[in-house]
């Protein structure tokens, strides 16, 4: 059985190292673009303006109503069509990115309507305009409130990045699939991938506790029970099962 | 004539006519009433009377329907427009204090001088310790909201609201949500300011207070304000029967 040996091989080899790097890096980029996104949203959704609102709405009806999968080929196949040409990894953060923003928004919102009411007032009431008690007042504190669901959603995006292999960008998955598919060593080939997702979730995993904890501190009004591991691996923090 | 003058300049607050409704619920009805500078009204009334709202209408964080709100001889009922920098001159302290959690002490002092009028840092928190010993609490200018009592909660409010060197307080039951140990503490930070001039308006349950800063006191019933007289009058001569009733109530 050489089996161990081989994962351990496949581990370290380049072709893994570098999918490794592009999966972590598609996950982070496609989950910055997500938050900018989702905030945007949700500041479009608090909006007085009811065409404001309708954008937004539009938007999430758009990207949560198809698959993310849909979204992704959409992205990669018929935009250059219409003389938009991507490359796979601008492609896929951008698909990736778009579509966690309609998740993001609502996670955003949720936030911003955490903060109670008497917040923003006691703001205004010192002068500031409205964008300020949304920059200095309301949006400081969501922060600490989104966290937990946040740090389920990168979790979330690290897996749903194996999805991107479909057009062609060399991530994990898709690696994998091609080392495995020269010499049909699937096993130690899946292996070695799933590896690195297990240690990469894990990993993360471990930093969103100190992140919540370092969070509690700073705002202890806003406090909730810690989670264990296993609840944070079955994602529970949101109270929102993901769904695409 | 010549009295006329000096009346109309003494006259910080001036609301005429004031009307407001939700929906079709009347919330305040003929509202008419003057605070003099440097003098405290304190406005009592039973609960639902319409007395927080007055407040908040005041300063323009409620529209009003009709009505005037005559302010440093302007009417700023019509200027929305510049209701940040209208709100910016005039100081509110809440009965739930709503300091800002993520902020310390000193922070939440600091905040609204240097985004609202631009003050360098340094000079804002140097301001801010001046204010922070000025309500007794010097040592707490790096603890956070969670990390005080109610009492010194809401003096971090007060001082709050100073930092813009407001031209009016409005305070809406400062001391409603305190425990009844702290209550003091609060009160003599708000009769210390009267008693340099700031001028204030007060909703209160606290008839000491009343009686010991008050130079007017109004009694709000149902929206309307039913009787509106010097502090020395008030207790002894109050006419209309509501008025009597309430106090009946209050002072037992």
């Amino acid at each position: 059985m050489d089996s161990p040996y081989l994962i351990l091989d496949y581990i370290v080899s380049d072709p893994f190292v570098e999918g490794a790097e592009m999966t972590l890096l598609i996950t982070a980029v496609s989950l910055l673009i997500g938050m900018a996104v989702g905030l945007v949203l949700a500041l479009m959704e608090e909006s007085r303006f009811p065409p404001v609102r309708g954008v937004a709405l539009t938007y999430l009806w758009l990207f949560r109503g198809t698959p993310v999968l849909f979204q992704l080929i959409f992205v990669f196949n018929v935009l250059p069509s219409f003389g938009v040409l991507f490359s796979g990894f601008t492609s896929a953060v951008l698909a990736l990115g778009l579509n966690e923003g309609a998740y993001m928004a609502e996670i955003m919102r949720s936030g911003i309507q955490a903060v109670g009411r008497g917040q923003r007032t006691a703001g205004r009431a010192l002068g500031l305009r409205d964008w300020q008690v949304m920059r200095y007042i309301v949006l400081p504190q969501a922060a600490r409130i989104i966290i937990p669901p946040v740090g389920n959603q990168f979790i979330g995006m690290l897996k749903l990045s194996a999805l991107v292999s479909v057009i062609a960008v060399e991530e994990l998955l898709l690696v994998a699939n091609q080392t495995a598919s020269a010499n049909f060593r699937y096993l130690e080939a899946l292996s070695a991938a799933g590896l690195y997702y297990l240690l990469f979730t894990t990993l993360f995993m471990i930093a969103q506790s100190w992140i919540e904890n370092w969070a509690r501190r700073r705002g202890r009004r806003q406090a909730k029970r810690p989670l264990s591991l296993t609840q944070r691996l079955l994602g529970v923090t949101s109270g929102e099962a993901r769904i695409r | 004539m010549n009295d006329r003058t000096v009346t109309q300049d003494s006259r910080l607050l001036r609301v005429r006519d004031l009307q407001k409704s939700y929906g079709h619920a009347v919330v305040l009805k003929n509202i008419s009433f003057e605070v003099q500078s440097g003098r405290s009204v304190v406005i009592i009334g039973p609960s639902g009377s319409g007395k927080s709202t007055l407040l908040r209408c005041v300063n323009l964080l409620e529209n009003i329907d009709r009505g005037t709100i005559e302010f440093m001889g302007r009417n700023i009922a019509a200027a929305r427009a510049e209701a940040h920098r209208i709100r910016s001159d005039i100081g509110m302290v809440f009965q739930n204090f709503e300091l800002f959690p993520h902020l310390t002490a000193l922070e939440n002092i600091a905040l609204a001088p240097m985004k609202v009028r631009s003050m360098p840092t340094r000079d804002a928190y140097e301001r801010g310790r001046e204010l922070l010993a000025k309500v007794h609490i010097p040592e707490k200018a790096d603890a956070f909201p969670d990390e005080l009592s109610g009492g010194q909660q809401q003096r971090v409010a007060i001082a709050r609201a100073l930092a813009m060197n407001p031209k009016l307080m409005l305070y809406d039951e400062p001391t409603s949500a305190l425990d009844p140990e702290m209550i003091k503490e609060v009160l003599d930070v708000m009769l210390e300011l009267s008693e340099e001039g700031m001028t204030s308006i007060v909703v209160t349950h606290e008839m000491s207070f009343a009686r010991r800063a008050a130079d007017h006191i109004v009694f709000m019933d149902q929206g309307e304000i039913v009787e509106d007289a010097p502090a020395n009058r008030f207790f002894t001569d109050s006419v209309h029967p509501r008025t009597r009733k309430f106090l009946q109530q209050i002072l037992h």
